[in-house]
């Protein structure tokens, strides 16, 4: 890093590949994987977005993972942004849940009001 | 008269009723009432007392189908359709996570150091980049003198996170005025406290802002090397950690002439090996040195003679990543949060008998009643608040009538508490103020490093008193002798390990004096909590006589016939409870 | 399988043979074998130059470093506050009664150790405990029961899969 201006670049392209990603994709799905979220499921919640979006042939989906959300006591925790909706955050989606969110959120668009941490 | 099948209701004892008339009412136009028994379990169960959030609940047996948030409609259908038709009606089954919406922390809170965590990909430097990271450390390099830095942070008002609560500037130029052609920062990650965990969650979470921190102090004091000190206990942290240091120094962020600077510095990360006196920060360093972490005298202090006896600044986690927001927002902007005394805001780990535990960032001033009710969401189960610990095994607890106290440094040591690093656990009215009080004890006792004698033989003398009280063998003067051990090993220890350790004991003897008193003079836990002070009872118009209880138990206590009320003997009864796990009815008490 | 000095040296070499890392080489050599032996202690003070009494010194001090064998598993259950208040007890008097052992010990077959940790920080998931490097949440009793039996299980499939090919690999000889 030479100067401010380099790391000004940096943030611009960071910027950039973050706009790209959301224009690209029809949504983003991110899993919380701190130590708390772990201690809950988390691991096994991630495997199973992964393995239910292969299972439906689902390329133009970005999951990736946070650090602790501070809602600790609903880990498994899970934010889903479908387009350019609000992201909401999901509670307590262990394994057996996954299925039910991406049919009805990731590709149905609509929300699952049950599991949903109010704002 | 031989049954099918049993109902077991649970819940209020109004809303449970309700719907046992409506569940009766509808077997009897059904004409099943003949063949299957509605009952209703009563009574303070460990059970029915976590159950009562989840509204009316009932369990059809033998086929053992849990149901919950039941109404009078809905037990109308249970009747009809799984009753009558056999058809369990999977709508209303309990679910383990209630799906009712879930309350996320309120609007009281403020993200400083918390702004990134949760929503950035802690292991992509890039999107902390995005988040205007590294901004604050090239403003300070390239446009700014350390004493700048310095008079940013004097006006910010930042004091150490870490529990003390010494000013950071004042930190900060101790160890630069110090003449010396090496010096160090470190990080004390040696998150110890039981209960708080926000390093974590930050190291975790945001770990290229705490690397930020440390880098601006390093500027700031003349340091070119830096030490993390992280607890093994954090693996996860670790890893994130040492992967955000590898990507900071691809960018040229760590290491030579930074900035195009002719500054330069590297970071390395030191994993504990579990011992909790490490957080003291000369045991800390000992540590870091390979040597058994015990505390030394101070002074000299680190400033002047720390790691390898060279200059050293070391600060919490929380503390440096404050800086880079302060540098970037200005130090007027922080010391508009908060008191007079305490500026910004602080972390804090809610845990304990509260709805909602978690980790929150509020400004600090905020009363314990806010953190309690606004942001914890009350206590759990509704149940009365009975106190709350801060500080960790060496704070001290804060009972109902302070529960409009402000939360800062100064405020909470007036009544015999600590900040600490932000552990806040709350209890209710079943949970015992003498088995709490030999809990911390039995923690410091095992943790005291060993190194002075007041700490090392007087928290095992005031652990044996706790224990005895606890066990019914408790004498009159076992108080006195307590406050009179704790004040001793306050004054007679090193570090804030031994002189922190009696704080539990002696705030909740003075908060809570009756409860030791019950216990040592009546021999009554009220909590019940201390199993030599209770009993396990039978209640026999509720006992099916399932036999269950007597199969389970571990030592043979509870006599009884199949399909007759079942009896416990006080006399050979361990007090496991055991049999209140198994019961299905929920017929066993606790006295 | 590695021996004591091999295993030692490697450590000793990754971190440059720098006693200044003696407490991190210790724990992670620890962790090889569940525990460390005199011969470890002697073989680590004499490559790092040191006396063997400080090697002795520091690696009785930490709780993450044992001078004691280790069972096959071990657990390293949360005894601190807040996993005590939501039900610590039964979950840890659960494991007592399930393994048949008291804290600190190790069952008679090696397969486990019963051991105590502190706050692993995951505070409002608990109770909580780590079995060898994994860790779970939400324990009650039934749940810390349920995990047991989900490791014995595993090792029997274990056993029971090696079993079967000594068999083979005996009748591949004949």
């Amino acid at each position: 890093m030479k100067s401010l201006e380099e790391l000004q670049k940096i943030k611009e392209r960071a910027l950039e590949r973050r706009r790209l990603a959301g224009e690209g994709s029809r949504a983003r799905v991110v899993v919380a994987m701190g130590t708390c979220g772990i201690a809950a499921g988390a691991r096994d919640t991630m495997t199973a977005i992964l393995g239910e979006l292969e299972k439906r042939q689902i390329a133009d989906v970005v999951v990736t993972q946070t650090g602790c959300v501070g809602l600790c006591e609903y880990e498994p925790i899970v934010q889903v942004q479908v387009g350019d909706q609000d992201m909401v955050t999901y509670g307590n989606i262990d394994t057996d849940r996954v299925s039910t969110l991406v049919e009805e959120h990731v590709v149905g668009g609509e929300p699952v009001e049950k599991w949903l941490v109010r704002k | 008269m031989a049954y099918r099948a049993h109902v077991i209701i649970s819940g209020t004892p109004e809303q449970a009723q309700e719907v046992k008339a409506a569940l009766m009412g509808k077997l009897d136009t059904l004409g099943l009432n003949e063949e299957i028994e509605v009952r209703e379990a009563t009574g303070l169960t460990p059970r029915s007392v976590t159950m009562a959030s989840r509204g009316v609940e009932a369990v059809v047996y033998p086929e053992v189908v849990h149901y919950a948030g039941l109404t009078p409609a809905a037990a109308e259908l249970i009747a009809e359709e799984h009753l009558l038709k056999g058809r369990p009606v999977q709508d209303l089954f309990f679910e383990e996570h209630p799906a009712e919406p879930l309350d996320a922390p309120s609007a009281k809170e403020v993200r400083v150091v918390l702004r990134n965590v949760g929503t950035i990909n802690p292991e992509s430097i890039d999107d902390y980049i995005a988040e205007d990271g590294y901004a604050a450390l090239g403003k300070a390099l390239t446009e700014m003198t350390p004493a700048e830095v310095l008079e940013v942070l004097k006006t910010s008002g930042l004091r150490g996170r870490g529990g003390a609560g010494f000013p950071t500037w004042l930190k900060w130029s101790f160890a630069r005025a110090a003449v010396s052609d090496e010096k160090y920062v470190v990080c004390n990650g040696d998150e110890g406290d039981p209960g708080a965990f926000m390093n974590r969650r930050v190291l975790e979470g945001d770990p290229h802002a705490v690397i930020e921190g440390m880098a601006i102090a390093a500027y700031v004091v003349g340091a070119q090397e830096g030490y993390f000190y992280v607890r093994a206990e954090y693996p996860i942290a670790i890893r994130t950690l040492r992967l955000a240091i590898e990507q900071a120094r691809d960018y040229g962020l760590l290491g030579k002439n930074i900035f195009g600077t002719d500054f330069s510095f590297d970071l390395e990360v030191r994993m504990g090996a579990g011992a909790f006196v490490c957080g003291e920060e000369t045991a800390l360093m000992q540590s870091i040195e390979g040597k058994r972490g015990q505390p030394r005298t101070r002074p000299p202090f680190p400033a002047t003679s720390g790691l390898w006896g060279k200059p050293t600044n070391i600060n919490n986690v929380e503390t440096y990543a404050n800086v880079p927001q302060i540098l970037l927002q200005g130090g007027e902007w922080f010391a508009s949060m908060g008191t007079e005394k305490s500026k910004g805001t602080k972390t804090f780990a809610i845990a304990g008998k509260v709805k909602r535990t978690g980790l929150i960032e509020v400004p600090l001033g905020i009363t314990v009643r806010e953190i309690v009710y606004d942001v914890g969401g009350g206590v759990l189960d509704s149940r009365p608040f009975k106190a709350v610990q801060t500080g960790g095994p060496l704070g001290g607890c804060i009972p109902e009538k302070h529960l409009d106290l402000p939360v800062d440094y100064e405020s909470l040591a007036s009544v015999g508490s600590a900040m600490g690093s932000g552990g806040f656990i709350v209890m209710d009215d079943l949970t015992c103020m003498v088995d709490m009080a030999r809990f911390f004890m039995e923690f410091a006792q095992e943790e005291s490093c060993g190194k002075c004698v007041p700490c090392r033989v007087g928290t095992r003398q005031m652990l044996e008193i706790l224990e005895s009280i606890c066990a019914g063998t408790g004498k009159p003067g076992d108080i006195e002798a307590l406050e009179k051990l704790g004040a001793s090993v306050t004054q007679g220890s090193l570090c804030g390990l031994g002189q922190g350790a009696p704080n539990p004991v002696l705030s909740m003897i003075l908060n809570f004096r009756n409860e030791y008193e019950r216990h040592i003079y009546d021999h009554k836990c009220d909590a019940k909590v201390c199993r030599a002070l209770i009993e396990f009872t039978i209640d026999p118009p509720t006992c099916i006589g399932c036999t269950r209880c007597a199969r389970n138990c571990p030592v043979d206590a509870i006599a009884g016939k199949a399909r007759e009320a079942h009896v416990i003997d006080p006399e050979i009864c361990i007090r496991c409870g055991i049999c209140a796990e198994v019961c299905p009815v929920d017929a066993v008490f606790v006295e | 399988m590695e021996d004591v000095i091999a295993a030692t040296n490697r450590i000793i070499d990754k971190y440059g043979a720098n006693s200044e890392s003696l407490v991190e080489i210790l724990r992670e050599l620890n962790d090889v074998g569940g525990y460390l032996t005199t011969e470890h202690l002697a073989q680590a003070a004499k490559r790092l130059r040191v006396p063997e009494s400080k090697v002795a010194s520091v690696a009785s001090f930490y709780s993450l470093i044992s001078l004691e064998p280790m069972g096959r598993h071990v657990i390293r259950f949360c005894q601190d506050a807040p996993c005590h208040v939501v039900g610590g007890r039964e979950v840890w008097e659960a494991l007592e009664h399930e393994l048949g052992i008291p804290f600190g010990e190790t069952t008679l077959d090696g397969e486990w150790s019963l051991m105590t940790t502190s706050c692993i920080g995951a505070c409002a998931v608990g109770p909580v405990m780590m079995v060898d490097e994994d860790i779970y949440g939400n324990l009650t009793p039934e749940r810390a029961r349920e995990i047991i039996a989900r490791y014995r299980t595993a090792s029997r499939q274990a056993a029971q899969s090696a079993e079967r090919a000594g068999f083979a690999a005996q009748g591949g000889q004949e």
